[in-house]
């Protein structure tokens, strides 16, 4: 009954407006279409100055309500953010102003000139002085923004420094895994042929290789610690996906096939940035930011940038993947066979615990 | 000049038949005039009509996914009754909401702003402005419409599949489009699309080899190059660039459809789906985005020039005032054109791409804003000193502008690939592309419609109906695509079915609720156009003036209703440009009239 209303009201709607649309035309015809087009110019010329200050007070309107809800308040999480923050604000000088002038410009001549019966359109085809001004300007602008943009670009995608934590992700349909390299600081080769779950290897690391034997593996939060580059190796094992990080201002995607990496230092510990946001519940997430499925929305990670002692505290309480693949060499294991003995396994070990 | 008298010659022998045939002994059939039509003027409203179809088709899509997107905790039971299991419970299926999504941006990209605009007035105006009878090979002219009808017939099926339509995004990147696994969208849906656009590639082609064709070959006794219109230019440019990259867009289409079928390894490699490891390896996702963004960043410059085309002549006109500086308007044409083919990479920033290659791409991306910058500065002072009418057609080449200037100045910021990192596949995107190439260019069609209708049916639209239009859709599409630039700055990345769960992004709950609110009003205005336009058709005041606006271009000469062949008699004879407006004192001087003894060149 509800929807039924809703429709003819619609209707009755429509119904009104195009009544008022043909009995408008029916006036002008009577009154004279020259007079009657003489004075929907005007309105219209009256419009578009009305528009521009409409629009100038919603430009201010909107940013007072939605700038505090952007991550510019917040400030940049990352050290490499900060560069792009500042090259947000000038790219936004720059073309804030082009756009301001230029609206302004558009909306007011738009009024200004509207059809009088006073003036004469000037005969004006064309000027190589005002053309090589307005190509000349904007070319040095954009070369000065390129500049800027290069140069951070370059920053961000040069390899990572020397001292960075090293940490794989893989994405695939609908979440990521995390992978630490153990003490030797190698990730343990992987063949996407090897990856069986059943036998708790869902990345399908080749435990052949032995750099492989001390890797953790943990799903969705990453832990990363504060001050300390982080140089990520990104991963599918599906679809396209990407390691969106708004609060850091970094995005990688994830291929398969094709690792990729990025590395950021983040500045800010996840406890600061509840206190710097005055949210609680601020956390650190992960998004994925390519279209992946119907799980997209739900494809959430989660970083935790904590000191360098609560990293510490939090590694030595994982257990190296390989030990849960293969249960029985893990030295902490009560049921470990007592003579079990090759020395490999006893190396390993000891290589593993902290 | 020996080769110009040939080619003259030739439209007059084509004329004598064409008159004789068409009027005097050859019975045209209803069959024959509306249906199989080789007639470009009836083609042009053949695509203009199914454009209009598709509009409102992909326009409700929007409509549906919106109300998700704005009310996320609300259920909306005759959602169930139009889509039954796609909506089950009145909550929209993710997957649904993604085909929705999916094709929201196939039809609106393809459909619409590809056939729908400059399929419609490519069709509709070189013949008329160029003086020729007809385009060059009428019969493929006839074809190029039938191939995107049937286009259309594939697409609009691949809505009642029983795994719905693709679903995986309008770029179709693979392995997602890949593989039946990944997605319910890529099973049967998935190769219906792929079917389609092959359909539409051809379309394309045919239409675009016969416009650059007519322009090059069937111009009139002294329409020079530079004397063209601006519009002729615009479309010029927009077929080079859809006859030189579409093709490769096939390729695309065709080899994911032998990695789907024919267990081919283009685009797949080391993929674990399901649980089931599949046997790819060696292939590059990566590859399918070059392929396919070698033809999806000119596509946005296909669907951008003839609305700049469109604009530049309707704000000449009614600005009653030379368009300022026509040979920078050409060459800016052709600098965006000629540098459209090298930017595509700057939708692929963050996909692992050599940073050096990266830096190209940059540095041409931004190139473009030049010629872009040359255009507005242009229409600005093309209004400085005029006497402005303010037409239907002249209120959407205004707003065309203001909303380029808007979305066009965030490409500086996208295209500058260290800030591409922080802001890709955010709605800083979303808001960016929709406003620079969709609605400005929507504009640009109701633009051409509202500024051509009376040539198209010989009468005129309501125009307080399409003053409601306008002032509707414009205050709309500001307040529905200004704010989403905030939503991108939050980093709220686009495609997202639901922010609830996020702690990042569940702040914008209520302005997304206020986007999809004016998105409904928007949508409902259009209908005003869409009434107006088939009501005026039958109904709409007739035309006194064979030349309403006042206008130098060619079609104005013709008969109120043109007939096949567009000119009774003998093909007029230009001597002059088109903008000879407010010259020596007169409002307007035809491209037809023969120089004054006295008279200045411009």
């Amino acid at each position: 009954m509800n929807d039924f209303f809703l429709i003819a009201i619609l209707v009755l709607i429509y119904v009104v407006i195009f009544q008022i649309s043909k009995a408008s035309e029916y006036v002008s015809i009577l009154k004279g279409e020259e007079k009657a087009r003489k004075q929907n110019n005007k309105i219209n010329g009256f419009l578009m100055i009305a528009f521009l200050i409409a629009g100038l007070v919603g430009v201010w309107w909107c940013n007072k309500l939605y700038y505090p809800k952007t991550l510019f308040p917040q400030g940049s999480a990352s050290a490499e953010g900060e560069n792009i923050d500042t090259m947000l604000w000038i790219t936004i000088a720059v073309t804030g102003v082009v756009f301001f002038i230029t609206q302004i410009l558009l909306f007011a001549f738009s009024f200004r000139y509207q059809e009088s019966e006073k003036r004469k359109p000037l005969y004006f085809t064309h000027s190589n002085k005002l053309e090589l001004i307005w190509t000349g300007i904007p070319a040095i602008v954009l070369t000065v923004l390129v500049v800027f943009g290069l140069k951070y670009w370059f920053k961000f995608t040069s390899d990572a420094p020397k001292n960075s934590q090293l940490i794989e992700i893989t994405g695939h349909q609908f979440g990521w895994e995390i992978r630490y390299p153990g003490r030797d600081g190698l990730l343990g080769r992987k063949n996407f042929k090897l990856t069986d779950p059943a036998k708790n290897n869902p990345l399908g690391v080749d435990w052949a290789d032995v750099a492989s034997h001390d890797d953790l593996h943990v799903a969705t939060t990453m832990h990363v610690v504060v001050n300390k580059p982080v140089k990520l190796v990104i991963n599918s094992q599906d679809v396209i996906h990407d390691v969106g990080l708004p609060h850091f201002r970094m995005k990688m995607d994830a291929v398969p096939g094709t690792p990729t990496t990025l590395w950021f230092t983040p500045i800010y510990t996840t406890a600061q940035m509840k206190e710097k946001t005055g949210n609680p519940d601020f956390t650190y997430e992960i998004s994925c930011d390519q279209m992946c499925g119907k799980g997209h929305f739900t494809m959430r990670g989660i970083i935790i940038v904590e000191s360098q002692q609560e990293f510490d505290g939090w590694i030595v309480t994982q257990k190296p993947e390989y030990y849960k693949a293969f249960p029985a060499l893990d030295p902490s294991n009560p049921h470990l066979p007592v003579n079990d003995s090759t020395s490999k396994t006893v190396a390993q070990g000891v290589s593993i615990k902290k | 000049m020996d080769n110009e008298e040939v080619l003259h010659q030739q439209p007059l022998v084509v004329h004598d038949l064409g008159h004789e045939a068409h009027e005097h002994h050859h019975k045209e059939t209803f069959i024959t005039k509306y249906i199989f039509s080789q007639d470009h003027k009836m083609i042009s409203k053949q695509f203009l009509i199914t454009g209009m179809i598709w509009a409102v088709i992909g326009g409700l899509f929007s409509v549906i996914f919106r109300l998700e997107l704005g009310y996320p905790d609300q259920t909306f039971p005759f959602l169930e009754d139009i889509f039954g299991r796609w909506a089950a419970g009145g909550k929209l299926d993710p997957e649904f909401y993604y085909a929705m999504v999916t094709m929201h941006g196939t039809i609106l990209v393809f459909f619409v702003l590809t056939a729908g605009l400059s399929g419609t007035f490519s069709n509709f105006l070189i013949p008329l402005q160029v003086g020729a009878r007809d385009m060059a090979s009428p019969f493929l002219n006839m074809l190029s419409y039938w191939f995107f009808f049937a286009a259309s017939i594939v697409m609009f099926s691949s809505l009642f599949v029983q795994t719905g339509p693709a679903s995986g995004g309008w770029t179709i990147y693979p392995p997602l489009s890949a593989l039946g696994d990944a997605m319910e969208g890529s099973k049967a849906g998935m190769d219906l699309w792929l079917a389609s656009i092959a359909l539409f590639i051809i379309s394309v082609l045919l239409g675009g080899l016969n416009y650059i064709t007519t322009i090059l070959n069937l111009r009139t006794k002294g329409m020079y190059m530079t004397r063209l219109p601006l519009t002729i230019w615009a479309f010029f440019f927009t077929a080079v660039l859809g006859v030189l990259t579409f093709p490769v867009l096939l390729s695309a289409v065709i080899l994911l459809l032998f990695d789907r079928h024919l267990g081919t390894s283009f685009y797949l490699s080391d993929i674990v789906i399901g649980g089931k490891i599949l046997p790819n390896e060696g292939g590059s996702p990566i590859l399918f985005q070059h392929l396919f963004w070698f033809l999806g960043h000119p596509e946005v410059y296909i669907i951008a020039l003839p609305a700049m085309g469109i604009a530049s002549e309707v704000i000449a006109t009614n600005a009653r005032k030379p368009i300022f500086g026509y040979m920078a308007m050409v060459g800016s044409l052709f600098a965006i054109a000629s540098l459209s083919f090298m930017v595509w990479a700057h939708h692929m920033f963050v996909t692992g791409m050599n940073p050096f290659l990266g830096s190209f791409f940059v540095l041409l991306t931004l190139l473009i804003a030049v010629p872009s910058a040359i255009k507005v500065f242009n229409w600005l002072t093309t209004l400085w000193k005029g006497n402005i009418h303010f037409t239907p057609g002249m209120l959407f080449s205004i707003g065309f502008v203001s909303l380029f200037i808007s979305g066009g100045l965030t490409g500086i910021w996208l295209g500058n690939s260290a800030l591409d990192i922080h802001l890709h596949d955010t709605y800083f995107v979303v808001a960016h592309f929709h406003l620079v190439m969709g609605v400005a260019s929507m504009f640009g069609m109701f633009a051409g419609v509202y500024h051509w209708y009376p040539k198209m049916f010989g009468r005129h639209m309501n125009h307080t109906l399409a003053y409601i239009h306008f002032w509707v859709t414009m205050i709309g599409a500001y307040l529905i695509f200004w704010p989403m630039h905030y939503e991108g700055l939050a980093g709220m990345p686009r495609r997202y079915y639901d922010f609830s769960n996020w702690e990042s992004f569940k702040m914008f709950s209520g302005l997304n609720e206020f986007i999809s609110v004016i998105a409904l009003i928007v949508f409902a205005t259009q209908f005003l156009f869409i009434f107006n336009f088939f009501y005026s058709m039958f109904k709409g005041r007739k035309l006194a003036n064979p030349n309403p606006w006042g206008s130098n271009t060619m079609e104005w000469t013709t008969p109120i209703h043109p007939p096949h062949g567009n000119w009774h008699g003998e093909i007029p004879e230009v001597h002059r440009w088109p903008y000879d407006y407010g010259k020596e004192g007169r409002d307007f001087i035809p491209q037809t009239e023969p120089a004054g003894a006295n008279e200045s060149s411009h």
